[in-house]
Parts: C-alpha cells; structure tokens; sequence
C-alpha cells in the first residue's frame, strides 16, 4: 500500500507575498497510475495546490510555509521548478500557455527541457499518436491555431517530458463540450497506455469525476471532502453543488442551503 | 465637511469625489501653503546666486520632467526625444524673439504651442508602433531634430547659435537670477498644479487605462490614437515650454546642451523620481540636478589639489559613471522610485511608534 | 563609375560590420525581450580588451582574441548575474532604463581609463585578403568582416531554429512562466543570451577597431546605430537584422559620397521612421499575435 505513493503532501500551507495565506494545511495522497482530480470553486485554492507542487509558486511571490511535500523520497516543497520538472513533475498550466511564436513542432520540443540533448522523436511520435490533430498543423505558429488544439499542444508539450506525475490545470476551460469530451477520453488513455500518473484540477466535475479514480474537494483554501471517485459522484452535497443534480430534481429550498453551509463547518 | 484633521487610521472613502481629493487632509493644504510660501518669500531672499541658479535650472528642468512623466508613467509611452523637444521649445522661443520680435509673455506659450505640434507629428508613429519600436522611433526623432538645429543654419545659427534679449516682463527686466526665479516658480507651480489636474480628470483616466492595458481601453470606447497624440502633444507643450523658459534664462543657446544626453537625464530623473508620480518627477529633477553640480564640484576639487592627475585624465567621466550608477541602483533596488522613499518615510513618521 | 563602386564596397562591409553589432543585440532580445541599450559598451569592452592584450601585453594574436572572447563571454554572465537577474519580472521601461545606466557606466569607466584618444591595433590581417578589382581595391579587413559576418549569421539561424538550446530560448522570450514550467532553465537561458551576446559584440567591437581604430565615443555611439539596423529588418529577425545592416550601410555611404556628409548620420534615423510607418514591425519583424 504504501509503496505505490507517489507524491504526499503533508498539511501544507501556502502563503503570497508573506501575508495572503491561501492554503491551510492540507493534505493529500497521490498513487502511481492514478488519477487524482481536485474540484472547488474558483480561489478554493486549487491552482495554488498545484504550483506549490511544481514549485511554480516562487515567481508569484508564494512559499510553503509549513508541511512538507514528499515525492519520492524527495521533498520537494519551495524546490526551483527546474529542480521539480526534473524529477517527473510536469505542470500543464491553465489558460493554454503555448508558446505563440514558435511553430507547434517546436513547442513540442520545448518540452524535451528536462532532458536535454537525448533522443526525442519517439516521443514527439508518441504525442502525434494520441493528437492526431497536431500533425496537419505541425510547422504552424501556436498563435493561429484554435483552442482545442492549443490545450492538445499545451498536454502533449507535457507529456515530452516523459512525466511520472503529469498536472492539468482546468484542461476544459472554454472549450466546446464535444471537445472536452475528447480531451478527456485521451487524458484517460494517456492514463491507462502511459501509466502516467494525473492530478487534475476541474471545474467541469462530471467529466473529472468520471475519469479519475480518486477525488478531493476544496473549499477556502481546505480539502472538505475525500474518497474515491465513484463515491463521490454518489455523495448528495457533491451531487448539489458540483454535478448540479439537485437529489430530489426540484429547486431546494434555502433552508437546506444553509443546512449544507452548517454542516461544512463542521468539515 | 471640513475638518482640519491628521490622517485616519486607513482608508474609508465613501465617495469617488472624496477618492479623487489631492489632499487627504486639511494638513497636506497647509502644508502646500507653507512650502509655497517658503518658495517664494523666503527661498530667492536668502540663497547667494549660486544656489538660485541651481534652485532656478531645477524649477525649469521639473516642468520638462513633468511632462515627460505625463507620457512615460501616464500613458506609458516610451519616448527617448524629450532633449530635443526641449530643444525646439529653446529655439522656437529664441526665434521668436529675435526673428519676429515677439515679447516675452507670448513666445514662451507660443513655443510651448509649436513644441507640442513637433511632439505631435513625431508621435504618429504611435498609430501603428508600440513599446520598444515606439521607443526607438523616439529616438530617432531625436536624432533628425538635433541635425536640424546644427544644420538648418538659416535658422537656427548652426552650431553657433543664437543668442536672446533680456526678457522683459511688464516693464521689468528678468535679468537678474532673482527676478527670474519668480517667473520661473511661478510657471512651474502652474504647471504642477495643471498637471495633477489633470491625472484627475477623463483624460489623466484615460491615459491611464491606455498604458495599463491598450487594446482593453480601445474596447472601452477610448480612440487611443487620439489620447497617445494628446498625451504626446501635452508632454512636448510642457517640454517646450520648460525650453523656451531656459532659452530666456541662458541668454544664448547652441545645439549642444539638446543632444541625447539629454533626453537620457530626463528619463533618469523620472524614475529615480518615481514614474507616475507627479512629486517624482520634482524629486527626481532636484536628484539630478544636485548630483550633476555636486559631481562637478568634486571634479574641480580633485583637479585642484591634484593638477597632475586633472591634466593627465579628466575626469569628467566620473560624471557619466555616477549617473549610471545612479540609476542603476534605484532600478534594482527602489524601482518606484524617490516618492516611495518619500511615501514609506511620511507613512512610518505617521504612523511612529506604531509602525504597523 | 569607380566611385560609385568604391562606395558599394564601402557601404556593404560597413553594412556588414553593422548587422555583425546587430547580431548580438537579437540575441538577448530573443531570449528575453531585452533591448540593450548597453550594446554599444559591449562592443568597447571588446575592442578595448583585445587592445590591451594585443598591443600593450603583446601577446600573440591568436591568444589575445581568444582571451577576448573568454573575458567578454564571462562579462555577460556577471552583467546578467548581478544587473539583470534582480529585474526579471520588472516592467519593460526599466529593464531599458538599467541597460542604458550600464551603457553609461561603462562609457564612463573607459573613458576614465583610456581617454577619448584614438588607439589602433597593430597590423595583423594577412594581406592575401586584400585583393584589387579593376580600380578598386577591397582591403582585408572588409574582406574579414564579410566572412565573420556570414559565419555567425550561419551559426546564428542554425542555432535559433533548430538547435534544442535556440528553441528553449525563444520559449522563454514567448512565454516565460510556461517554459518554467516545462523545466526550461529560465535563469540559465539569460545568462546563456547574455554571455553569447556580449561575446559577438567583442567581435564587433574589435571588426570596427580594425577599420577605424578604437576611440571609445565611437564605438559605443555605433551601439546607438544598431537600433536603426534591428528596426529595420524586424527586432527578432537574424536575417533582418543582416539585411537591416546592408541597407543602411549603403544608405550611409550613398548620402554621404553624393549628397552631404551631415545628413549621412540622420539618414538611418529617417529611413527608420519611414519604415516603421509603413511597417511597424520592421521588414521581417514577428507580427504580434494579439488575442484577448
């Protein structure tokens, strides 16, 4: 059991600018081959959790304060973000962060970073093989292509660097439901053929929950909900207020609203 | 409503009039009031010619600063031609003077007027340009007007020159430093006063939106075109004007003072000064401006006691060295420049001996 | 007819000693989106460096540009390590306004050093790259410069575009945080910019002190005539900035030879602003892709 934890993260906290605490003390296990998705709403803390993981904090101004996070035998909380990406830990970032000016092969490329000067063409294979897509738009600048195949640029950017524990922040954020669906089923399949590790950070619940295997909820910056995937896609709360299933299908009244409020307190 | 009060424990505007006030307390008026009368009263009566003429390059050199600081942390328009807009401001009203014979009183905005249209038309390329080509268009601006006051000898002396009568202001002669002081400050607390404005109103807002985000305050229904030309036209007219000012006070002028170097020191000025900061702009002109006379200084002192070593080596590159330096320094480690010195300091005086 | 000719050749090794100074000035705009005001002190150091060693230590050639080379590589890396490192992140005014306070210092403390006099290196040009052609004669240094310049524009274009170094430093210009995040070494990519930069403006520096001979104001003004350059064929163009270089050289030696010697030093400034009115982003510049 324990042997197959990749990453462990010890109640850490996280803090912008040395006054702006974001988390508080949050924990959370990460098993090989495992899909994990992360859910909340907007500022629960969700990005900041995984830049706290890849050391992409510091830029910002953030910082570990307390916990650790081991990966690995490595703890790698406050590490450089070259330190982390060498280790295995690829960050997709939100918003399609293509490169603009480069062509798509070449953004390809960038993500070799981690392993300069080795081979690569199997992998650059690879990634043609499950965004198909990518391959007619191949010698084309990242700026003119369209959304759906910047998220496949920006994923299969990753998955160059031969990650062990690949971050998606928000992959479905402004695309078609159609394409979303897609990009889902080849994060899963990445999955499955890759064994690729995946810690997905959704607002679109359905779709991550349905994917993944484990689930945590954030709210205000702590995890208020853990278990596995299907459970949570049974839990009557999540229903409500991520799957936007009401539990009786009518409107609820705003008294069991606050019932939920009450009894998140409680978490 | 008005209450002569120290400033409360935080911020709690209630109203966007109250936000837009200069002064947050009947303090800060007064003690407005005190330094103008300082200024004017006491400053000219007890400084030796020396120092007046210091205190007088600096009153001049801090309406130029200000308005590049109106272009540059405004509206976030990069221009490296400030000099030579100052230029064109010191040879408009060099020209009018002597060619046509205008007075005092009308050259000096004439030439302000006529900088802003020079400032105007080399700020077109700012249709189409942006960030470091602007920049560099800018500079080449400076590059063509500098020829034209060395070659356009017809007109401007060449490199000789042209020298000025004595200003002559309601019947009194500005010769003297003194008397030119008052000219001078008084222009100066104007334009200050101008200025501040207006930041405060549509425009400053406007220029404000189109440096923090251009293609944003386009979809706002600002026509950014029309506000970068303003923005360039008002900072050239502060220019100019601050020109024909100093034409007026050196009594000749060559093209050699209007050169790069120049615009360099203006923009150091403003942002050791503070970008965006209409004081800055004041405190970054008196930094210059007193580190350029305290550089020279030393120099003659070090030449004095030592003749071998002055004759062997100037050392007039110190001066080139300290500048950079000097902005070198403040770039990295107070990046907002003197007015956030200024401000830390007021705020931990405020706020003494609980400085939280 | 000979006169003419002449001020063809003259044009375009001085064209070519332009885009050779331009080269470097791409280089850390590539990487960081730096304009380097401090090109131009660059380019002195260089020069200054190689006449120090070459004429006044008197070591052998070779070595003295060898060692040129290795000190200004190592220039670059303390430049950045200490000046710019503190900056990145910074907003653009201040990143030039810091490269031109350098440009300053160092003007100031060469000049401390060695005056505004004029220096020239000793002879050391095989005369083989001299060669005559009808009237005209084509000395070796122009000869030189041509084939530095067609080496580094080579090396340059082959680095940028396929080498895995290039892109990962275009990467960090486009989008830095992405590249972070992929593992890009960011902070070892602008060392990397700045030492290679300041290495080929020592070569420039030292091209241009063969020709003319050094004189610090000198040189470091033509740090100044690179923006023209870069502008004109586009600031993130190699290409350009070649061709950029070439056509204000010409332009240069055209003014000068049949119209006036006064207006030779405007006219790249001119046909600048010319340029950009009608093409914002230079002849071969990067259109910016712009979406909100």
């Amino acid at each position: 059991m324990e042997n197959n934890l990749l990453l462990q993260i010890n109640n850490i906290s996280v803090v912008y600018s040395d006054v702006i605490q974001i988390l508080k003390a949050v924990s959370m296990d990460v098993r090989k081959s495992q899909i994990v998705s992360l859910l909340g709403s907007n500022g629960a803390g969700k990005t900041t959790t995984l830049k706290a993981i890849s050391g992409l904090l510091k830029p910002e101004n953030g910082k570990v304060t307390e916990g650790t996070i081991d990966y690995g035998g490595h703890n790698v909380q406050n590490s450089a973000p070259e330190t982390i990406t060498r280790l295995g830990i690829i960050q997709v970032m939100e918003g399609r962060q293509a490169f603009k000016y480069l062509t798509v092969e070449e953004n390809l490329r960038v993500g070799t970073a981690t392993r300069w000067g080795k081979p690569y063409k199997k992998d650059l294979e690879m990634v043609y093989h499950y965004f198909a897509p990518l391959v007619a738009r191949k010698s084309s600048l990242a700026g003119y292509c369209s959304g759906g195949e910047l998220q496949m640029l920006v994923i299969g950017r990753a998955l160059m660097a031969q990650p062990r524990l690949l971050l998606l922040d928000e992959p479905s954020l402004g695309l078609a439901p159609l394409l979303v669906k897609e990009i889902f089923e080849i994060i899963k399949r990445i999955n499955e053929e890759q064994g690729t590790t995946l810690m997905l950070v959704e607002q679109n619940a359905n779709m991550a929950l349905q994917i993944a295997h484990f689930g945590y909820v954030m709210e205000n910056g702590k995890i208020v909900l853990e278990g596995d995937a299907k459970d949570l896609r049974e839990n009557p709360d999540v229903k409500e207020f991520y799957l936007g299933v009401a539990a009786s299908g009518t409107i609820k009244s705003y008294k069991d609203v606050k019932a939920y409020k009450r009894r998140k307190r409680w978490l | 409503m008005r209450r002569l009060r120290f400033h409360p424990c935080g911020n709690f505007n209630e109203t966007y009039r109250e936000e837009l006030t200069i002064f947050e307390t009947d303090f800060g008026r007064l003690s407005l009031l005190v330094g103008l009368i300082l200024l004017f009263v006491v400053v000219p009566f007890i400084s030796n010619a020396y120092i007046l003429y210091i205190v007088n390059t600096i009153g001049i050199f801090a309406i130029a600063a200000i308005g590049l600081n109106l272009l540059i942390g405004y509206t976030g328009q990069i221009s490296l031609g400030h000099g030579a807009f100052f230029g064109v401001g010191a040879y408009s009203a060099a020209i009018l003077s002597t060619k046509a014979g205008f007075p005092f009183l009308i050259a000096v905005p004439l030439a302000g007027l006529i900088t802003a249209l020079v400032g105007m038309i080399f700020g077109t390329p700012s249709i189409r340009l942006k960030h470091l080509y602007l920049c560099i268009a800018t500079l080449a601006s400076q590059f063509i007007l500098e020829y034209i006051f060395v070659q356009w000898e017809g007109l401007t002396g060449g490199a000789a020159g042209i020298s000025i009568p004595a200003a002559n202001l309601f019947g009194i002669d500005l010769g003297s430093d003194r008397n030119f002081f008052f000219v001078i400050f008084f222009c100066f607390s104007l334009m200050t006063w101008m200025a501040v404005n207006l930041t405060r109103t549509r425009y400053g807002r406007a220029f404000i939106a189109i440096r923090d985000n251009d293609q944003a305050a386009e979809g706002m229904g600002i026509p950014i075109f029309i506000y970068k030309l303003l923005a360039f036209g008002i900072s050239s007219f502060y220019a100019g004007f601050a020109g024909a000012l100093f034409a007026y006070y050196m009594i000749s002028i060559t093209p050699e003072p209007f050169g790069i170097w120049l615009s360099i020191e203006y923009i150091a000025m403003i942002i050791i000064g503070g970008l965006g900061s209409i004081p800055g702009s004041v405190f970054g002109t008196v930094f210059i401006v007193v580190l350029s006379e305290v550089l020279s200084n030393v120099t003659q002192y070090l030449m004095n006691i030592s003749p071998s070593i002055g004759g062997a080596i100037t050392i007039a590159p110190l001066r080139e060295f300290v500048y950079g330096l000097a902005i070198v320094l403040f770039i990295i480690f107070e990046p907002k420049g003197l007015a956030e010195v200024w401000r830390i300091g007021r705020s931990s005086f405020r706020l003494w001996p609980f400085s939280y | 007819m000979e006169f003419f000719f002449q001020i063809v050749i003259t044009g375009l090794s001085l064209g070519f000693l332009y885009a050779l100074a331009a080269l470097g000035f791409v280089m850390i705009f590539k990487s960081s989106s730096v304009l380097n005001f401090a090109h131009g002190g660059l380019m002195a150091i260089g020069a200054f460096l190689f006449l120090v060693l070459s004429a006044w230590a008197r070591l052998p050639i070779w070595l003295a540009f060898l060692l040129t080379l290795i000190g200004s590589f190592s220039l670059g890396f303390i430049i950045e390590r200490f000046f710019l490192r503190p900056l990145i992140g910074e907003a653009l005014i201040e990143v030039i306004m810091l490269t031109l306070g350098l440009f300053y210092m160092i003007k100031g403390l060469l000049l401390f050093i060695f005056g505004g006099d004029l220096y020239s290196y000793p002879d050391f040009l095989p005369p083989v790259l001299t060669f005559h052609w009808g009237g005209i004669e084509v000395t070796g240094v122009y000869v030189a410069t041509f084939i530095i310049g067609l080496i580094f524009l080579g090396l340059f274009g082959f680095f940028f575009k396929y080498s895995s170094q290039g892109i990962y430093m275009r990467s960090v210009a486009d989008n830095q945080p992405a590249a972070m995040a992929l593992g890009v070494h960011v902070r070892r990519v602008f060392a990397l910019s700045w030492a290679i930069a300041a290495l080929v403006a020592a070569m420039s520096g030292i091209v241009l002190g063969i020709i003319n001979g050094i004189n610090v104001h000198e040189v470091s003004d033509i740090g100044l005539k690179v923006f023209p350059v870069v502008i004109l064929g586009g600031l993130d163009s190699i290409g350009g900035a070649v061709l950029g270089g070439i056509i204000i050289g010409l332009l240069e030696t055209f003014t000068g030879g049949y119209i006036s010697t006064g207006l030779r030093e405007v006219i790249p400034y001119i046909a600048l602003i010319i340029i950009l009115l009608i093409k914002p982003y230079g002849l071969f510049g990067l259109v910016e892709i712009e979406r909100v």
